[in-house]
This record gives structure tokens, C-alpha cells and sequence, in this order.
């Protein structure tokens, strides 16, 4: 198992047929987009038709995990049992993807640290040996 | 012929209370009472009344709510898909369009909040209790759409409204110099606004800039007092046709254009969506909308001389003064510095009723309300010979908006 960021009692995620790729991906430590199949624009989170030119076909293209802190906010309430705070939530953009961005958190540093341009990469936080979600952490660089 | 226009002809409310404090009056009987008021206010009978409208999830049914009222028949029972507050002006421009179209002739909107009964928003339903049996974290299955969409923010801790809105609040900072004492002036102006309101839940406890500076933080930037209040209320307000409103109890206030509805690519705004195009994300999301709304009234933010704007967080009523442009993108700091919102000598007197921030939450249907007042004279915060009223409901999420006439 990998390192713990937060408890087990953090909300799961939820999916329907549409989003379960992804998340059947994030359990492989993949981090996905998905990508037009006519038109190739790519496209957060997953949803049936391109917005752009209306196409149903779809693939999933796999990214590096390094992007850049867009906006974040440190949260000071807890969320139940074993949460500390504060924690961070951020809106991460993600570098080749085609200008795509995620919610995530970013973990491993001091929260007062964390600011808008900061460069993380992707740490995959096993929740059980079925659950990975993907958080960031500051780059060495 | 020329389209008949609806107006909004009575207003009433319950009393109101803090979030828990209404516990042995049910939900939907404290909707029948603030319905029965404003329907009592217009002097009309709800004999009169042949349609309910509301929004946000309402667990208040109308089909039910007409039966305990004793309406002679319901003709038109609505609720509007704009999230959360975004459909309290939605709920009043769809009665306007049912008495309009001849669908109905006298439409009640309401909402009615008694959330200790229920759930607190934004808990996620998380205790803060450990659970006696850890559960081991797997993927769930999303009974909607929405939860779907909120798998994306959720697994994150991403649950708090003060939260979410912050990450757009947060960016507005980066952009344009934004500071807390900018938000704070705003929730100091509001609760100054309902030091005069008796309505007003916080009506006797004056804020200052240094209370404000000295707020827990809950979700940075967004400190205790930037943050609404969550309280337990019911309110309503009476829409009918221009000729019923003629000789009725009160003077009619006049719906002069509505608005509702998101941009492109917006879905449930930044709660759950990264991905909102760069120029939209440290914005209300309300500026395509507002343009519309001058376009088709002619009218330009010149003209507003009292405002009510949806304040469920100060950055949320900060970006929506740009998406209004009542002050150009990334100016409305130092335009809230300038004293612009204030009652006593401002050019745009806001939230005259001490909006969510400091009279009451009930999805900002209570803005409408206070928007009528203020065309009528009856406001606590009186703007004089005031003729045009903006009333938005939300921002940060897809949302809606109502200019009003005084007649």
C-alpha cells in the first residue's frame, strides 16, 4: 500500500457508466483524459458527446501526472474521524493534456507553502486495494 | 397586442431563525404560512391563487402544498433546474412567463428552509463521529447525474460551499490584488444594513472590519463572516397578470426583464468543474446573462438604483458587481472600498435587507422579497425614490437574475 494522506472515512467517489473508465484506470495508478475520436479534443470529466464537434466516439488518452497548482484553498474544518487540518484542495492543470484542469488535493508540504503556479506531480494514494485516487505533491525542481 | 407583463404583487415571510432553531413547526407549514401572508399582503384569497413555483431541490412539493392550502386548482406547479439559490429568480420569471401566457393567473413562489429537520448542507453526509466499523473506501455507484459529477470533487474533501467558492475567489486574488479586507467591507456594509431590519436575524450585533479580520478561517480566503448564514425561514412573493395587479392591496412592482441559465461548458460551476474556460473562472459566471438582461430592458447598470445580490460568500457578490458591470473585471475591490454598497451615501445601495450574509438564508428568495420593499418604500433601509431594482439569485453556479420596476 502507498503512503496515507487521509482516513478511510473520506467520502468515496462515485461513477456511472460514463466516468467508470476513468476511475477503472485510476485504479491502475493511470491518469486519464478523455479524448475525441473525430475531432481529438480532449475533455474532463467524462461525459457521453465531444462539446466541441458532437461526436460519440471517445478514447482515453494517459497524461504525465505534472501539471501546476490554477487555484487551491486550504480547508480548516475537519471532514469526521482522523481528518487534519488544514488540508488542501486544489484545481490542478494538467500538462499534456490538452489544456485540461482537475480537482485534487496537494499533499506532502506545509500548507501555508502551497500557492498558484507552484508545480506538482501525481502521488496515487491507495484508499483500499481496490480504491487509488490521485493526489499531487511539489516537484523536487 | 402587446405582451402582457407580470408583477409581483405581495410578499410575505415567516419569522426568522437561526439554522436548528425551528424544530416543532414543520417545513411545509411554515411555506403554508409565509404563502398565506403574501398572499394576504397583495389582498388576495388563496382562492385566488392557481399556481406554486419554486427551486432548489424543494422537498416542499407543490401538489402537496395545494392541497393543504385549499387551492381551488392547481394549473401550473413548477420548479426550476438551476441549482441551489441559482433558481429563486428563475422560480419568479417562470410564474411571470405561466400568468404571461395565460397558463395561470395567480402564482405563489415560495421556499421554505428548516434545515436542523433535515440535513446541514455541505456535510456530505460525513459525521464527526469515528464510525464503529471503519468502512473499507470503495467506489460507490452514482444515483444521478449530479453525484457522478460531484465523484470528481468529493474523494478530494471537497464537500463545503465556503469551500468550493473559494477556488474562484482565491484565483480573482491572484489576478487582480483582491483582499480579505475587501470581502470584509462587504459583510460589514450588510450587517450595518441590518442593524435597521427586524426581520434580520443579526440584527443586533454589529460587525466590524476587525471582527471580520479576526473570523476563523474556514475555507481560505473565505473567513467565518464571509461565509452566510444558515438559518430556518420560509418566504413568498405573489406573481399575476398586469390587470389583476392594477387594483389590488399594495403598489404592483413590475418585472421588468428575467434571466436565467449558464454559459458554455459551465454544468454545476466550479464546485465540480475544473475545467470552466480560463476568462469565465474567477468570475460569477453571470456576465453573458446580465448582457442580455440590458439588452432586452434596455436599461444599463446606470440605471439600477438599489440592488439585492445573492451573498452566499463576500467573493461571490464581489465577482457578480463585474459580471453586472457595475465596475470593470477586477475592480470591484477597490469599488466595494469606495463605500458603492452602502445605504447611507452609496451610489448602489446592496443588500438594503442585510442579505444571507445578515438577515436570513432561504435560498435568497428573501432578496426578491427585499426587492420588492424597496420599490415600494416599505425597505428598513429605504432608498429614496428608487426605481430599478436588480435581484440575482446566485453566482458561481448557474444562475438567475430579475430586474424590477417600480410603478
Amino acid at each position: 500500500m502507498s503512503e496515507r494522506f487521509f482516513p478511510d472515512t473520506m467520502p468515496p467517489p462515485m461513477a456511472d457508466g460514463t466516468s467508470l473508465p476513468w476511475w477503472e484506470a485510476a485504479a491502475e495508478h493511470r491518469l486519464v483524459v478523455q479524448e475525441c475520436g473525430a475531432c481529438q479534443a480532449t475533455r474532463l470529466p467524462p461525459s457521453p458527446v465531444c462539446p466541441d464537434c458532437r461526436s460519440d466516439q471517445f478514447g482515453w488518452r494517459e497524461v504525465s501526472g505534472q501539471g501546476e497548482v490554477y487555484t487551491f484553498t486550504r480547508v480548516h474544518r475537519p471532514l469526521g474521524a482522523g481528518q487534519a487540518i488544514p488540508f488542501v484542495i486544489a484545481v490542478i492543470a494538467l500538462e499534456g493534456s490538452g489544456g485540461l484542469r482537475m480537482i485534487s488535493n496537494v499533499v506532502g508540504i506545509d500548507a501555508d507553502a502551497v500557492a498558484i503556479g507552484m508545480r506538482v506531480e501525481v502521488v496515487w494514494e491507495d484508499m483500499s486495494p481496490d480504491l487509488a485516487i490521485p493526489r499531487f505533491r511539489p516537484t523536487d525542481d | 397586442m402587446s405582451p402582457a407583463r407580470a408583477h409581483i404583487v405581495g410578499v410575505g415571510e415567516s419569522a426568522y431563525a437561526r439554522w436548528g432553531k425551528i424544530g416543532e413547526v414543520s417545513e411545509h407549514a411554515l411555506a403554508c404560512q409565509a404563502i398565506q401572508r403574501a398572499v394576504a399582503d397583495a389582498g388576495l384569497s388563496m382562492d385566488d391563487v392557481d399556481g406554486l413555483a419554486s427551486f432548489a431541490e424543494d422537498r416542499n412539493e407543490a401538489v402537496f402544498l395545494a392541497a393543504e392550502l385549499g387551492l381551488p386548482a392547481l394549473r401550473f406547479g413548477n420548479m426550476v433546474w438551476m441549482p441551489g439559490g441559482g433558481g429563486g429568480c428563475a422560480a419568479v420569471s417562470n410564474a411571470a412567463m405561466a400568468v404571461e401566457t395565460g397558463q395561470a393567473e395567480v402564482v405563489v413562489v415560495y421556499r421554505s428552509l428548516c434545515q436542523g429537520q433535515f440535513y446541514r448542507f455541505g456535510s456530505g453526509g460525513v459525521s464527526a463521529d469515528a464510525p464503529a466499523e471503519p468502512p473499507v473506501p470503495s467506489l460507490q455507484q452514482a444515483n444521478s447525474l449530479l453525484m457522478a459529477s460531484m465523484g470528481f470533487a468529493m474523494p478530494y474533501g471537497l464537500l463545503m460551499a465556503a469551500a468550493a467558492y473559494a477556488l474562484p475567489t482565491r484565483r480573482h486574488m491572484h489576478l487582480y490584488g483582491t483582499t480579505s479586507e475587501q470581502l470584509g467591507l462587504l459583510a460589514v456594509t450588510f450587517r450595518e444594513h441590518a442593524s435597521r431590519n427586524p426581520r434580520a436575524v443579526m440584527g443586533g450585533r454589529p460587525l466590524t472590519l476587525e471582527d471580520h479580520q479576526a473570523s476563523p478561517m474556514i475555507a481560505d480566503p473565505h473567513r467565518l463572516f464571509d461565509c452566510c448564514l444558515e438559518s430556518d425561514g420560509a418566504c413568498a412573493v405573489v406573481v399575476t397578470t398586469e390587470e389583476r395587479a392594477r387594483d389590488l392591496a399594495k403598489r404592483p412592482v413590475e418585472i421588468l426583464g428575467s434571466e436565467q441559465g449558464a454559459p458554455r461548458g459551465y454544468a454545476f460551476g466550479p464546485f465540480t468543474n475544473a475545467n470552466i474556460p480560463d476568462a469565465l473562472y474567477a468570475t460569477g459566471g453571470g456576465e453573458e446573462m446580465a448582457g442580455r438582461l440590458w439588452a432586452k430592458t434596455g436599461l444599463s447598470p446606470a440605471d439600477v438604483d438599489v440592488a439585492q445580490l445573492y451573498d452566499h460568500f463576500t467573493g461571490c457578490v464581489l465577482m457578480q458587481l463585474e459580471d453586472y458591470g457595475f465596475c470593470e473585471r477586477g475592480e470591484a475591490g477597490g469599488f466595494i472600498e469606495s463605500g458603492a454598497l452602502a445605504w447611507e451615501g452609496g451610489s448602489l445601495p446592496t443588500n438594503t435587507h442585510g442579505g444571507s450574509l445578515s438577515e436570513a438564508y432561504i435560498h435568497g428568495l428573501n432578496h426578491v422579497v427585499e426587492g420588492v420593499r424597496s420599490l415600494r418604500g416599505e425597505s428598513t433601509s429605504p432608498v429614496e425614490n428608487a426605481e430599478v431594482c436588480l435581484v440575482t439569485s446566485a453566482a458561481c453556479v448557474p444562475s438567475s437574475a430579475l430586474l424590477l420596476g417600480r410603478k
